[in-house]
């Protein structure tokens, strides 16, 4: 029954997904009130199957109806239901029908958002989501069907992935993840669309950028989470390990990460049209490619799960996007010329472009890490793997450019600078930042990276400093508001620039986690008997004993280790190996008791089986890495503080006090965003963007 | 202007450069090759100290673990070249003789491969549980293996 009715909503979803395309186009094309409505309405009524479909396989999980093939997969009646209802992205198809939701309700979203919109895009990009949804809702429909009937029913199934039941966590940061990806979708097919329509003024850069914030938001917050779920389930001791299935979602969101910077440059002054819409496109690829080789086996990689014919048709799928794209760049050539020009070499966009070009060099030598063992399979039919080194030693130079130009990207002004300036707004940032490492190297530290780190991140947090100074300065002598206030004032008028701000500081916060943890790490790996201890650092423990435990879905080993730091006693810690019934191997939880300064990370590695005497522990002193997972949080409510709808885009006026230079650019936005621009407020925000401008 | 021009080209093109060297570099120095015994045998001393992947099977009887030191030293083969193994660290939970592992380390010219990681291979990783299993019994039948029973 479910599965029949599974089958048809999916099937229903695909249709719909279908004449969305065709009448998006079509009336698009030929200017079709009709068909532009029908097309709306499609995408309306393939979010609805699709979500009949997510209901329905919620459903047979929760009912434990195992004549539905997915569940008789992943479903078992023992599995608690928090783990059944999230076991719905536990294995492929599942992944795939959870995509394919959030991509529908984006669809709609987008469809919703711009129903009075007269841009003459809206058909264009709800006909390019509509493509993709065909591609996706065809693999549910064929290859990848979760619903398929199973007869005789069977009574019990295997259950969910043994790593994804072993931690609640799996329940956030995979959602997370599939948010951000597939969000990505969205701004390509602005891309696409206005591409399309032959419409490249501001109205789509503006919608993209706008939908990018937020995939890109929730793409940050799925890789912190990743990284977070990777730390506190896997056991190694690690957060990052430059596995191709956390390169997949990091590779996206670097190109994600310089499109945001290096569209100002186009709001500001026209310039990188082209390039714009290649990042757009390239990080939408990269998603399907990150899919692509994650998902067909491919690789081997601890997630992965092999499956045959979806991977060719993966790899088909890009291949025709990547080619349509380009083929529609090149048909558009003559409408994306750039109006304005680089004036100096020192200047806000030049720092932009540079940024841009570390975050690509940094995909590339990502990306060509992460398949070069397959390319060298494939020449010289050797195996090779390429480690952590590498991408360490490539990518710690690069990132740390990255986070200098952090400091001196906000503080330069656009077009050009003069020596004079530059002195006025630097000396106090790099002051904080000699001064920062000075300390940093009189306390003892040697190493250059982290002494650089420390340096940069003293650099980058003053200019930040400085830069809200300024604006709250420049509030108050034109509000007359209390410093609190204008403040607040800043993130309410000008969310998207003082958000960025608070998104950089959460990058600092990182990167100095980052540096530490990396630098500072211990462990030990002993053998205890009963009633020894371990010292490690100034953390204590002892070895009481080995317990076991059964449990519904599994079965628990585990150690009693009780625990002091200094004198203080942590209680008894607990770190364990189940046993599932589907894996041939154990899945460790670790235990780690986590503090701001350094964290305490036990993994149990052995134990004597037969009389429960002795235990071999590893144990890790973890400095710093509880800042990671601040400095993401940090980055994410910057990010929200960016995408606040305000109602009016704040950059405008410094647009018309800046119109000068690129003026049809700046008009056609003008004209664009009118209807939602007040008119009292930006008379003020003018006089405000001019203080600000003589006070730097 | 044109002047500017070029000077920004060079400073792309010396960028470029540098990220390629750095790349170039970085892939030389830390590619790891995946081996057999044989295969290292006969690499020899073209190998030595090289960070090398080694897969094979613990010869049967060779397993010593001293869990009082850390040490574990063990014999791989692939059916034709045995390589003595010593590894710090306590061996993956499921290691047992006769089995497929994939040990990370380096050869060493007194003909020993030194490893910091042995990893526990499978076929496949998951299998279906055999009818009415509890994890109990997987438990317990795991546990045996270990213990060579």
């Amino acid at each position: 029954m479910l599965s029949t009715l599974g089958y048809a909503s999916v099937i229903a979803a695909l249709l719909g997904a279908v004449i969305t395309t065709l009448t998006g186009l079509i009336g698009g094309f030929r200017n079709r009130p009709a068909l532009i409505d029908a097309s709306r309405r499609a995408t309306y009524f393939t979010f609805v199957a699709m979500t009949a479909a997510i209901v329905t396989m919620e459903a047979a999980l929760l009912t434990h109806d195992f004549s539905v093939e997915y569940v008789s997969r992943v479903g078992s009646r023992e599995t608690p239901s928090y783990y059944t209802a999230i076991s719905l992205w536990s294995s492929l198809d599942g992944s795939i029908l959870f995509w394919g939701w959030i991509l529908s309700g984006y669809a709609a979203l987008v469809a919703f958002v711009r129903r009075r919109e007269t841009d003459g895009l809206t058909p264009f990009v709800l006909g390019t989501l509509g493509f993709v949804g065909i591609f996706f809702f065809g693999l549910l429909v064929g290859p990848a069907n979760p619903f398929g009937l199973i007869i005789p029913t069977p009574e019990n199934g295997p259950g969910p992935n043994p790593l994804l039941q072993n931690h609640p966590l799996m329940g956030l940061h995979p959602p997370l993840l599939y948010l951000g990806f597939v969000g990505l979708t969205v701004p390509f097919a602005f891309a696409i669309g206005a591409l399309l329509s032959g419409n490249l003024e501001a109205t789509w850069l503006r919608d993209a950028r706008r939908w990018m914030i937020a995939a890109w938001a929730f793409l940050s917050l799925g890789v912190i989470g990743g990284a977070w779920w990777s730390y506190e389930v896997l056991g190694w001791g690690g957060y990052w390990a430059w596995d191709p299935v956390e390169n997949a979602s990091f590779l996206p969101w670097l190109t994600a990460t310089a499109f945001l910077h290096s569209v100002m440059v186009q709001e500001r002054r026209g310039m990188l049209k082209t390039w714009n819409l290649t990042l757009i496109i390239g990080t939408f690829i990269l998603t399907l490619f990150g899919t692509f080789l994650t998902r067909s086996g491919i690789l081997d990689s601890v997630h992965a799960f092999t499956e045959g014919v979806i991977g060719p048709l993966f790899l088909g799928f890009i291949a025709l996007l990547t080619l349509g794209s380009f083929l529609l760049i090149a048909w558009r050539s003559d409408r994306l010329h750039a109006p304005g020009t680089l004036d100096g070499v020192v200047s806000r966009e030049s720092a932009f472009i540079v940024n841009n070009l570390i975050f690509v060099a940094l995909t590339f030598t990502v990306l060509l890490g992460t398949v070069f063992p397959l390319i060298v399979e494939w020449t010289r039919n050797e195996r090779i793997s390429v480690g952590p080194p590498y991408f360490d030693m490539v990518f710690t130079p690069l990132a740390l450019l990255l986070l200098f130009l952090m400091g001196v990207g906000p503080a330069l002004p656009w077009r050009r600078t003069s020596a004079e300036k530059l002195r006025r707004s630097f000396w106090l940032p790099t002051a904080v930042g000699v001064a920062v490492a000075a300390v940093i190297f009189l306390l003892g530290v040697r190493r250059v990276y982290p002494l650089v780190t420390f340096g940069f991140a003293g650099f980058v947090f003053a200019t930040i400093v400085e830069e809200f100074r300024k604006g709250v300065s420049a509030r108050r002598r034109i509000s007359g508001r209390p410093a609190a206030l204008a403040f607040l004032d800043l993130f309410t008028r000008n969310g998207r620039r003082y958000g960025g701000y608070v998104v950089h500081t959460g990058i600092v916060v990182i990167a100095v986690g980052l540096a530490i943890s990396g630098s500072w790490k211990y462990e030990r790996e002993v053998t205890l008997r009963q009633g020894e201890q371990l010292e490690i650092g100034e953390f204590r423990l002892q070895f009481d004993e080995i317990f076991t435990r059964e449990e519904a879905q599994r079965f628990v080993v585990g150690g009693n280790f009780q625990a002091w730091r200094g004198d203080r006693y942590l209680g008894v810690q607990q770190p364990r190996m189940n046993y599932y019934p589907t894996s041939q191997q154990p899945i460790a939880t670790p235990a780690v008791v986590t503090s701001l300064s350094k964290d305490l990370y036990l993994t149990l590695m052995a134990f004597d089986s037969e009389n429960g005497e002795h235990a071999t522990l590893r144990a890790i002193v973890n400095p710093a890495v509880a800042w990671l997972w601040i400095g993401g949080l940090i980055v994410g409510i910057g990010a929200l503080i960016a995408i606040w709808p305000h109602g009016r885009p704040a950059y405008l006026p410094e647009l018309a006090a800046d119109l000068a230079g690129s003026a049809p650019m700046a008009d056609s936005l003008l004209i664009a965003d009118s209807g939602d621009a007040g008119d009292a407020g930006r008379g003020e925000e003018a006089v405000t963007v001019g203080e600000e401008e003589s006070a730097s | 202007m044109n002047r500017r021009r070029v000077w920004i080209g060079l400073g792309l093109v010396a960028i470029a450069g540098a990220i390629t060297l750095l790349v170039a570099g970085g892939l030389r120095e830390n590619v790891v090759y995946f081996l057999t015994p044989t295969e290292l045998e006969a690499k020899g001393a073209e190998v030595y100290g090289a960070p090398l992947r080694l897969g094979g099977q613990v010869k049967p009887e060779s397993v010593d673990w001293n869990p009082d030191v850390g040490r574990l030293f063990f014999v791989i083969t692939d059916g034709e070249t045995e390589l003595p193994v010593e590894s710090s660290g306590a061996p993956p939970a499921m290691f047992s003789e006769g089995m497929g592992v994939v040990v990370e380390g380096s050869y060493r010219e007194d003909g020993v491969f030194r490893s910091h990681n042995v990893m526990v291979k499978h076929s496949n990783e998951y299998r279906p549980p055999k009818e009415g299993e509890h994890p109990r019994e997987v438990y317990r039948s795991l546990i045996d293996e270990e213990a060579g029973g």
